[in-house]
């Protein structure tokens, strides 16, 4: 699993962007940010909690995407 | 008038910070004295100060500068540029869609630019307008929860620019980390959010921040943000960065407690308090728009800026201005700047030319302290407990030179036998723009300056004039082109002179509305 934004709720406000411990998550071409699943690790190993949820000022906007298979830390 | 012994014993009964504070915070104590040591009689320096008020060191860092100082904003012009959108904290009266509402007003969208680009807006601004003098980095976001943008925009200024004078707006949370680079970076102004330091207080005002990598909320969150805050000012101090506190004033929730802010950011070396009125409008989104909670009306405003003004100096011009407007007075020059135009800009930065035009700037500025000062004079004497507010509408240069029906915005004046002392500002909608037939807007213009006994205008029409009448605002043409507290103070004398002959008697004013429309219109 990895983390994704939710675009309808995303104000592109990049708070996210700089906190990302894999820089996963970039600024798309329309101003809001996504998250690379193949770089995000659910910051396991880095924090307690995946940053972008935590400083995301928009509830359930970072969550999880279970199209991708739980990441294991190494 | 203020006297010295009350802002130094206050000073230091306060002060609990290191030694080298002292120094300090003794010299921004002593300018606090207004008027002793320039014996110019004025009760207040702030926003109307000149150069005989402050001490040197300080009057050569604020005098320039438009969001110090009111005389200044006629003659000079900042802007903002927003590199930085990323926060840290949640404030109850923001949405992150729109621009961060610590600096500049809510509802309103600042064009994003990266750090290149707002390099080369500023130099592109700076070369067609001599006027502007002051970059800052403002909202939306908090530039230090997104440093390395912050820090890349000043790099770049400070080569190409070095005239230009930098300033940052923050929410206090991350500034202890990063004091040390601003003092690097020569910035010599710094603005606080501080809208309280009771974190019971501060739990109603802020859900939750986000901090050492982890969100903490209620009153743990506002505890941390209140320490940091404070910390980072001290900080400042002992590098001797100016620091300016802004503080949002909501009523029922922070107004009462914001004169024990006042205290605490004085004894800890703060230059100027700004308290600004909430602005919140349910179509905004925020929790305080949707609560319905209110903004404060002008006489509280006031009330509580003239009970913190015994504490220090209060900062009453603040316009809220649109995060990245360009330009004068009542005067926005963003649209020739946008990102596409500036891009394809040949830009010329002539230091010289610059130079030349600020010289002449103060060359009249001294012409309007020096009729002030003559005007002053003839009040000598004269001793009335009679205070009255009046409005003005000007386009700058510190005259009484608009029209009434295009005044987006009032100047409001105290006037007492200290003189004229100016107290804010109301902005109000056009009232002769004509066109769309809203009968009603003389009338917002009235409630917005309904606590005002006149209002000087360079030119006004017949059917206005008569309606400010009944409704007992005095509309007084008779100084147009003239100076406004040379005028004001004329007007003001002769005022009193009736009254003693009985020709007219004196009443108290009501309240007035600040429009919160008018506020958050581009
Ligand atoms: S969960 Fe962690 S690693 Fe994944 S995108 Fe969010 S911040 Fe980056
Ligand atoms: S922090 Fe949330 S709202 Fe801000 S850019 Fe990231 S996902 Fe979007
Ligand atoms: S600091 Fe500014 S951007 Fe951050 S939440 Fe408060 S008002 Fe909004």
């Amino acid at each position: 699993m990895a983390y994704m934004i939710v675009e309808e709720n995303c104000t592109g406000c990049c708070a996210c962007e700089p906190e990302c411990p894999n820089q996963a998550i970039s600024e798309a071409s329309n101003g809001l940010f996504v998250i690379d699943p193949a770089k995000c690790t659910e910051c396991i190993g880095h924090y307690d909690e995946p940053q972008c949820v935590a400083v995301c000022p928009i509830d359930l906007t970072c969550i999880i995407d279970d199209n991708y298979p739980r990441y294991e830390a190494a | 008038m203020q006297t010295v012994q009350n802002h130094t014993a206050a000073g230091s009964a306060g002060v609990n910070a290191a030694v080298n504070i002292e120094d300090i915070m003794q010299q921004v104590a002593e300018h606090k004295g207004c008027g002793t040591s320039g014996g110019s009689g004025k009760a207040s320096c702030g926003s109307g100060a000149g150069e005989n008020d402050l001490p040197p060191e300080i009057w050569e860092k604020v005098k320039n500068h438009p969001c110090y100082s009111e005389e200044a904003h006629h003659h000079y012009a900042r802007m903002h540029v927003a590199v930085a959108p990323a926060c840290n904290i949640q404030c109850n009266y923001c949405n992150r869609k729109y621009d961060c509402a610590n600096e500049s007003r809510p509802g309103v969208v600042s064009e994003k630019l990266t750090p290149e680009q707002a390099a080369k807006k500023v130099l592109a601004v700076a070369s067609t307008i001599p006027q502007m003098t002051v970059l800052g980095i403002a909202g939306p976001g908090d530039p230090l929860a997104n440093p390395e943008k912050t820090f890349k925009t000043f790099e770049l200024i400070a080569k190409t620019a070095p005239d230009i004078k930098l300033c940052v707006s923050t929410n206090g949370l991350a500034l202890p980390d990063h004091v040390e680079r601003l003092s690097q970076y020569n910035i010599d102004h710094v603005t606080i959010t501080i809208n309280m330091i009771d974190p019971e207080v501060g739990a109603k005002i802020y859900p939750w921040i986000y901090y050492n990598k982890k969100r903490y909320t209620g009153v743990e969150a506002a505890k941390i943000l209140t320490d940091r805050q404070l910390q980072g000012l001290e900080m400042l101090t002992e590098r001797g960065i100016l620091s300016k506190i802004n503080s949002v004033m909501i009523p029922g929730i922070n107004d009462q407690h914001l004169v024990e802010v006042n205290k605490a950011v004085k004894s800890r070396g703060a230059f100027l308090h700004n308290i600004m009125p909430l602005i919140s409008a349910p179509e905004h989104g925020t929790v305080f728009g949707l609560t319905g909670q209110r903004g404060p009306t002008a006489q509280e405003l006031k009330a509580l800026q003239d009970q913190c003004e015994g504490e220090m100096n209060m900062m009453r011009h603040c316009r809220q201005c649109r995060a990245d407007a360009v330009g004068l007075l009542g005067e926005d020059r963003s649209a020739e700047f946008t990102t596409d135009k500036i891009m394809e800009m040949e830009v010329n930065y002539d230091l010289d030319a610059r130079k030349a035009y600020q010289e002449a700037v103060e060359k009249e500025r001294q012409a309007v302290v020096a009729a002030k000062q003559e005007e002053l004079q003839t009040l000598a004497g004269a001793h009335s407990d009679i205070k009255m507010l009046i409005a003005v509408a000007t386009k700058g240069g510190g005259k009484v030179n608009e029209h009434f029906g295009h005044a987006t915005e009032f100047q409001i004046y105290e006037l007492s036998t200290s003189g004229a002392k100016f107290v804010g500002h109301r902005r109000v909608d056009l009232y002769c723009q004509g066109g769309y037939g809203e009968e009603d807007t003389l009338g917002t213009v009235i409630r917005a300056i309904n606590d005002c006994h006149a209002v000087f205008v360079a030119k006004i029409g017949g059917c206005p004039k008569n309606d400010l009448k009944t409704a007992g605002i005095d509309p007084v043409d008779q100084y147009a082109g003239q100076f406004i507290e040379q005028s004001a103070i004329a007007y003001f004398r002769e005022y009193l002179e009736k009254v003693a002959a009985g020709e007219i008697e004196h009443v108290v004013k009501g309240d007035a509305e600040i429009r919160q429309g008018a506020l958050i219109a581009a």
